[in-house]
């Protein structure tokens, strides 16, 4: 089910200001591609365009195509909605639904969409889910208690577990250990290996070791000037940025001559 | 470190950390002298009425207690307690004419209220058996007039209030609409009550000719008087749920609708239940709008359609201005209005906690 992403020309722009600039990159299937650069580059805003997310905020706009499975995803009488259904994402800070229990949270995807299911059903979605998140065995006893008392690293996968609770084709995260410890960063780590078995998954991270334990492939995003619009540098498999990069500019800021 | 760096560190003095300080009690030995100094000032030496005592000694602890606590504290603590004393008498001012109305309510009724007043209307009857005229000066029927045209009132007001809100927070802002509806929500805030009974007036007499007296006109007023309460209580309120709730729902894939219904409202519910009985305790003792819309009546009217329909505040205003008997029953009605609205408010209290958003283990 996982596929992979083709992005051709892609401008992000904020109202008038062009925020990232003509990205072409693609993103193949089954892999874990991940993006770094300095703050303000436009990692993230670039992350989120690729599920239409980018478009939540007022006045954002995208030029350029996403496409996805044949299907350009701001292509003329596309849904939105029906694009985020494919295409899950984890965010920076864990947002567990705080009027919902640990079960509610994690079919909240399903129930919110009012999917008809049976009991047995959804049992099944918040077990595999759980599961697939490495969650399961801390909470099957508390299943009904709120998901706001769990754990900062509990809640960043009780939201993994909601999102891969849909059954999407592709994750998107971003910055999903950024709030956490080392060890709960440890825990997501481990999961995003395992995830890369049945997803395609992109993940923004500030942390260049992450980057480099977790991901197939590693694009390097940079500015040329406070001002300016961010761009895509280099996007090579992880081995390659890390050893010998193509791109001066990745190498000085792989090893820590800037930013 | 070893026992040369030992020796070599310079050996300050430390600071004294220890103070003098009054005991623990010293507060209520000064407010018992204030208060026997207030009697024997006041009353007793200058023969002023008790009613000066409270403030005499108030005077005197604001002195007295600041001015022992500068002499064995320190200016530092002395000035700590003068403003303790401030902070608790301007607790006291707000609450005691509080205390005061409703003490003073609850003495007054009281004695007004029995079976006959809570089950009557105020139409009087005949024994059938004695023939003797009974008492018929009971209030149910302004208990369910009050309560039928509040319940309309809410009727009216809580959908367009929440939907205007909904409107405001998630699709108009910064929209010259929005911008517009802001304003104008203000402004009616502060519309007078009187005018939304003459509008209720002006509006029906245009449908039903003039002189039409029916029970929803004063629903409409009020409705008048409780939407903007309503639409800010529910824009202040939706606004406060975090921006990350709604990125989460439209993440999985859920239309924005659907996001505002099943993530947004309900996390904000606790405060909107809130919000919605405030609105409805300030219009529930309203009069004048309902004298000038609704009109006052004797017997039970449950048809909001049709005719008249007496309210409390109503029947509280017409039995004042009956002179001294019915002027108690007055004060029960007033009773059973702010027994009304406190039971609402426990009851929002109630309904709040159970949705707020729970953070337990």
């Amino acid at each position: 089910m996982a596929k992979g992403i083709d992005v051709s020309n892609l401008n992000i722009y904020y109202g008038d200001f062009l925020a990232v600039e003509d990205v072409n990159m693609s993103i193949r299937a089954r892999t874990v591609t991940a993006f770094i650069g300095p703050s303000g580059c436009g990692k993230s805003t670039f992350l989120r365009s690729l599920n239409r997310m980018h478009e939540v905020i007022p006045g954002a706009r995208v030029e350029g195509k996403i496409v996805v499975d044949g299907q350009d995803l701001y292509g003329a009488g596309v849904d939105p909605v029906a694009v985020r259904r494919q295409i899950g994402m984890v965010f920076q800070r864990p947002n567990p639904f705080p009027t919902m229990s640990i079960y509610d949270n994690v079919v909240a995807g399903n129930r919110l969409n009012s999917r008809k299911m049976s009991k047995s059903q959804t049992d099944d979605i918040v077990e595999k889910s759980l599961r697939g998140a490495n969650l399961w065995t801390e909470v099957k006893d508390r299943l009904n208690k709120p998901g706001m008392g769990l754990s900062g690293g509990q809640q960043q996968r009780l939201c993994i577990a909601r999102a891969i609770a849909v059954e999407p084709q592709i994750l998107l995260m971003d910055e999903p250990c950024s709030a956490l410890d080392p060890i709960s960063t440890a825990a997501i780590e481990d999961l995003i290996h395992q995830l890369k078995n049945d997803y395609t998954i992109a993940i923004v991270t500030h942390n260049m070791q992450q980057a480099a334990r977790v991901s197939d492939f590693t694009g390097f995003f940079n500015l040329k000037a406070t001002g300016e619009p961010g761009h895509l540098v280099e996007l090579n498999t992880t081995k390659t940025m890390f050893a010998k990069p193509d791109n001066p500019a990745t190498e000085d800021y792989i090893s820590g001559r800037f930013g | 470190m070893t026992a040369t760096d030992e020796a070599l560190m310079p050996i300050a003095e430390p600071a004294s950390l220890i103070n003098p300080q009054l005991p623990r009690l010293a507060w209520l030995v000064a407010a018992a002298i204030a208060v026997i100094l207030g009697i024997l000032v006041g009353p007793l030496l200058l023969g002023w009425s008790w009613w000066s005592v409270p403030f005499v000694a108030g005077i005197a602890l604001l002195i007295g207690l600041p001015a022992w606590s500068a002499v064995v504290e320190g200016r530092r603590a002395a000035v700590d307690r003068t403003v303790t004393l401030l902070v608790f008498y301007a607790v006291t001012g707000a609450l005691v004419p509080l205390v005061w109305v409703l003490g003073y309510t609850v003495a007054k009724g009281l004695p007004a209220i029995d079976w006959n007043f809570l089950t009557h209307d105020q139409t009087s009857k005949l024994d059938p058996v004695t023939f003797k005229q009974l008492p018929g000066a009971g209030v149910l029927h302004a208990i369910l007039g009050t309560l039928w045209i509040t319940l309309g009132a809410a009727v009216i007001s809580i959908p367009i209030g929440l939907m205007t809100a909904v409107y405001l927070v998630e699709y108009g802002r910064g929209t010259w609409v929005a911008r517009t509806t802001t304003i104008l929500v203000d402004v009616m805030t502060g519309i007078p009550s009187i005018v939304a009974g003459l509008f209720a007036v002006a509006l029906f007499t245009e449908f039903g000719g003039p002189g039409t007296r029916i029970g929803v006109m004063g629903s409409v007023a009020l409705s008048l008087l409780m939407i903007p309460t309503v639409v800010r209580a529910g824009e202040e309120m939706m606004r406060l749920v975090p921006a990350d709730l709604r990125e989460a729902s439209y993440a999985l894939g859920v239309p924005k609708w659907r996001t505002i219904v099943k993530v947004v409202i309900p996390t904000a519910f606790g405060g909107i239940v809130t919000g919605v009985m405030l609105a409805i305790s300030r219009v529930i003792g309203e009069t004048a709008p309902l004298l000038v819309a609704v009109g006052a009546m004797d017997y039970f009217n449950n048809n909001l359609f049709s005719e008249r329909m007496a309210t409390l505040p109503v029947y509280i205003i017409s039995q004042y201005k009956q002179g001294a008997g019915p002027l108690q029953n007055a004060w029960g009605a007033a009773l059973l209005l702010i027994a009304i609205v406190m039971v609402l408010n426990i009851v929002a209290r109630i309904i709040g906690t159970i949705f707020a958003p729970k953070t337990g283990r």
